[in-house]
């Protein structure tokens, strides 16, 4: 292994990192009780919210420290989604976030714009089109790079508005099962990534099939981020995302911290 | 005709709050069978099985034959008022501070003359009268002399407020406002007069119907409380514990599997994190602020309700675990009961039979409606009782329960 030398490109990200011209984001939401957990029906297997029990506060119970315990499901808050989350991905090799490559969860990232149909329609699904007009800006979309559907839903901090229930289910944006296929199949992207509480749109059950950005993106091995926040501090191309989930055996998914690494412009 | 009782003014905050002093609450093992029986509301004596006398104050043997076997059996508590006596001095402090006191000699029809606190509405001696029993702040039998025909606010009466939980004036908080018995409850309350009710509201993106009825009414606001967060319940503590007069917790997870009929745990946890965690977090956080205010004024902290199940007493395998998890929460009331007794406020058990809810959609009637267990929760804080076994299969199952509890559970193995 050669040592990093000055002009090394590992030195000169080093020195970017230090003066700033190397800027790190924070894509995540902070871990808390109150943020709202995905909503199945009662019947099913819930996923556990976020919970916090203090072990000691300086106090009788440890007196020269502070400590809790917390608990929470594979799919809370901020997390990571792998291959084995999705039945169609359930039998791919290296499919768990214990055995998913390091390599993977370092990665550039496109972030597309759909801000604005958002406002006017929360069930808003992310088009071919709109992939393919991204692309005509800003560059065709790389192999296994993330693609993150900026829409701005982050910044609904109520968690009544976050999960945007009705009488008929969650009215959250997320890809159309075209897109999701496109990105696949055409484009080989690395996973993608969403502020809402899933890959999937809130209406995404009743697309076909079922949960598509689920079943295509897992079944193909790729991988999925949700409940991302600062989409908005992000350039369309140009990011670099670190996210590596917590080694959990056969773990189908992880909370996890999200960075993004962006270069200022000169 | 006892006068209604009139909304007290706000307190003065620069006084120092009046602490409880409880009434004399000493009582031997034997007198402790009329405490037993008046914690669910009625009036019992023993009787003697060889020759049926009546007797009073409670005893090993017979007065009259010497007999050790006697049993207890409900009284009508008709009789004769003998003599009133007011007490204008009282070296008790409970009696001190309730000055002046009136107290009267009844001859029971069934033999026994008996010394009780006299309700407002007793005339002088000689009337026919009335005798009731009630557990007193310190959560023991006594024996109250009620007029043949009470008027419509005789439980107004100051003496008699003094062993009740009337919800009248007071302020209330319901800890979930979603299922229907919450929100029967938070109706029920309202009507009878409650000041203020708290309504908590879990996860308040899910939203069920008929949330937008209760809070038509100006004393109810919704809350933000989950059992299973103990931040949530430690800050609600921190912004109402010091108001709260009567905690009513009915937050349940209900869900009807055995152990072999759901592979993991998750669904027994919800259970227990809610109906045994969730009452161990709400009276850690709430326990003190009530035990802090149980001498507070006339509308003073008094009392708190466990909403449990007949499933507490013994296993219903059909819903096996949700009966563990009421189980656990009956053993940890009995805890919380012996903690709040030193400051006088009562805990009542509520142990309803199936409630006709999705949970018990394949439960064949009778069912209770919500609104059943509604109006037994709030005539068990007026009438002062601290076990209620509301409808008819939970009296049933109290009664086969009582009779042979080996029998009960295996009758119950076999389907109920």
């Amino acid at each position: 292994m050669t040592q990093a030398t000055n002009n090394s490109l590992l030195a000169t990200v080093a020195q970017a990192l230090a003066s700033r011209r190397i800027r790190v984001v924070d894509l995540t939401q902070t871990l808390t009780p109150d943020f709202p957990q995905i909503a199945l029906p009662p019947e099913m297997g819930q996923c556990w919210p976020f919970r916090l029990e203090e072990v000691s506060n300086y106090d009788e119970r440890g007196p020269g420290w502070y400590w809790n315990n917390f608990s929470c499901g594979e799919h809370t808050g901020t997390h990571f989604d792998a291959p084995i989350h999705w039945i169609s991905g359930r039998n791919l090799p290296n499919n768990a976030v214990d055995t998913i490559p390091v390599q993977d969860f370092v990665a550039s990232a496109f972030v597309i714009d759909c801000s604005e149909q958002v406002k006017a329609d929360p069930d808003y699904l992310l088009t071919v089109e709109d992939i393919e007009r991204f692309e005509e800006k800003h560059g065709r979309i790389t192999a296994g790079s993330w693609v993150l559907m900026r829409t701005d839903w982050s910044k609904r901090n109520d968690p009544v508005a976050y999960q945007n229930f009705d009488e008929t289910g969650q009215h959250t944006p997320g890809p159309s099962s075209e897109a999701v296929q496109f990105l696949v199949e055409q484009r080989q992207v690395l996973g993608f990534g969403s502020e809402a509480i899933g890959t999937d749109a809130g209406q995404g059950y009743h697309l076909r099939p079922p949960y598509p950005c689920h079943y295509f993106m897992h079944g193909a091995g790729k991988y999925g981020l949700q409940c991302l926040t600062n989409l908005d501090l992000l350039p369309p191309t140009g990011a670099i995302l670190i996210c590596p989930p917590l080694k959990i055996q056969k773990g189908s998914g992880s909370p996890l911290r999200v960075l993004a690494l962006v270069e200022e412009q000169a | 005709m006892t006068m209604p009782m009139m909304k007290p003014k706000r307190k003065n905050p620069i006084l120092r709050t009046r602490q409880m002093n409880l009434p004399p609450w000493a009582r031997g093992r034997v007198a402790l069978g009329m405490t037993a029986a008046a914690a669910e509301g009625r009036f019992e004596l023993q009787v003697c099985e060889d020759c049926n006398h009546v007797q009073y104050p409670p005893r090993e043997a017979c007065h009259h034959c010497l007999s050790p076997s006697l049993q207890w059996r409900a009284q009508s508590g008709e009789g004769q008022l003998l003599a009133t006596t007011t007490l204008h001095h009282s070296n008790d402090l409970f009696f001190r501070e309730r000055l002046p006191w009136r107290m009267g000699l009844i001859q029971l029809d069934a033999g026994p003359s008996v010394l009780v606190h006299l309700h407002g509405e007793v005339g002088d001696a000689p009337a026919r009268v009335k005798v009731g029993a009630r557990l007193d702040r310190a959560g023991q039998a006594v024996l109250i002399g009620f007029p043949e025909h009470g008027s419509e606010h005789m439980a107004d009466d100051r003496m008699l407020r003094e062993m009740t939980s009337d919800p009248k004036f007071r302020k209330v908080l319901v800890t979930d406002g979603k299922t229907a018995v919450g929100q029967a409850l938070v109706h029920a309350l309202v009507k009878a007069g409650a000041d203020i009710v708290w309504v908590g509201h879990a996860e308040p993106w899910k939203k069920m119907p008929g949330l937008d009825d209760i809070t038509k009414h100006p004393q109810v606001t919704l809350v933000p409380l989950d059992l299973t967060n103990g931040r949530s319940v430690s800050e609600l503590a921190g912004e109402i514990g010091g108001k709260v007069d009567i905690v009513i917790n009915n937050a349940e997870v209900h869900r009807s599997f055995g152990i072999a009929a759901r592979r993991g745990t998750d669904v027994a946890k919800a259970e227990m994190d809610i109906n045994y965690f969730g009452l161990l977090r709400l009276a850690q956080e709430f326990g003190g602020a009530l035990k802090g205010r149980s001498a507070d004024g006339a509308t003073h902290a008094v009392a708190w309700v466990n909403l449990l199940s007949i499933y507490a007493l013994s296993n219903f395998p059909a819903h096996g675990t949700f009966s563990a998890s009421k189980a656990a929460a009956l053993s940890l009331s009995q805890c919380l009961r012996a903690e709040m007794r030193p400051a006088g406020i009562r805990v009542i058990n509520v142990f309803p039979g199936p409630i006709d809810d999705e949970w018990n959609q394949n439960m064949p009637p009778p069912k209770l409606a919500p609104s059943a267990v509604a109006s037994a929760i709030v005539k068990a804080l007026k009438d002062g009782v601290e076990d209620v076994y509301p409808g008819d299969v939970a009296q049933e199952w109290l009664e086969r329960w009582r009779d042979n509890p080996k029998v009960l559970e295996r009758e119950l193995a076999a389907g109920g």
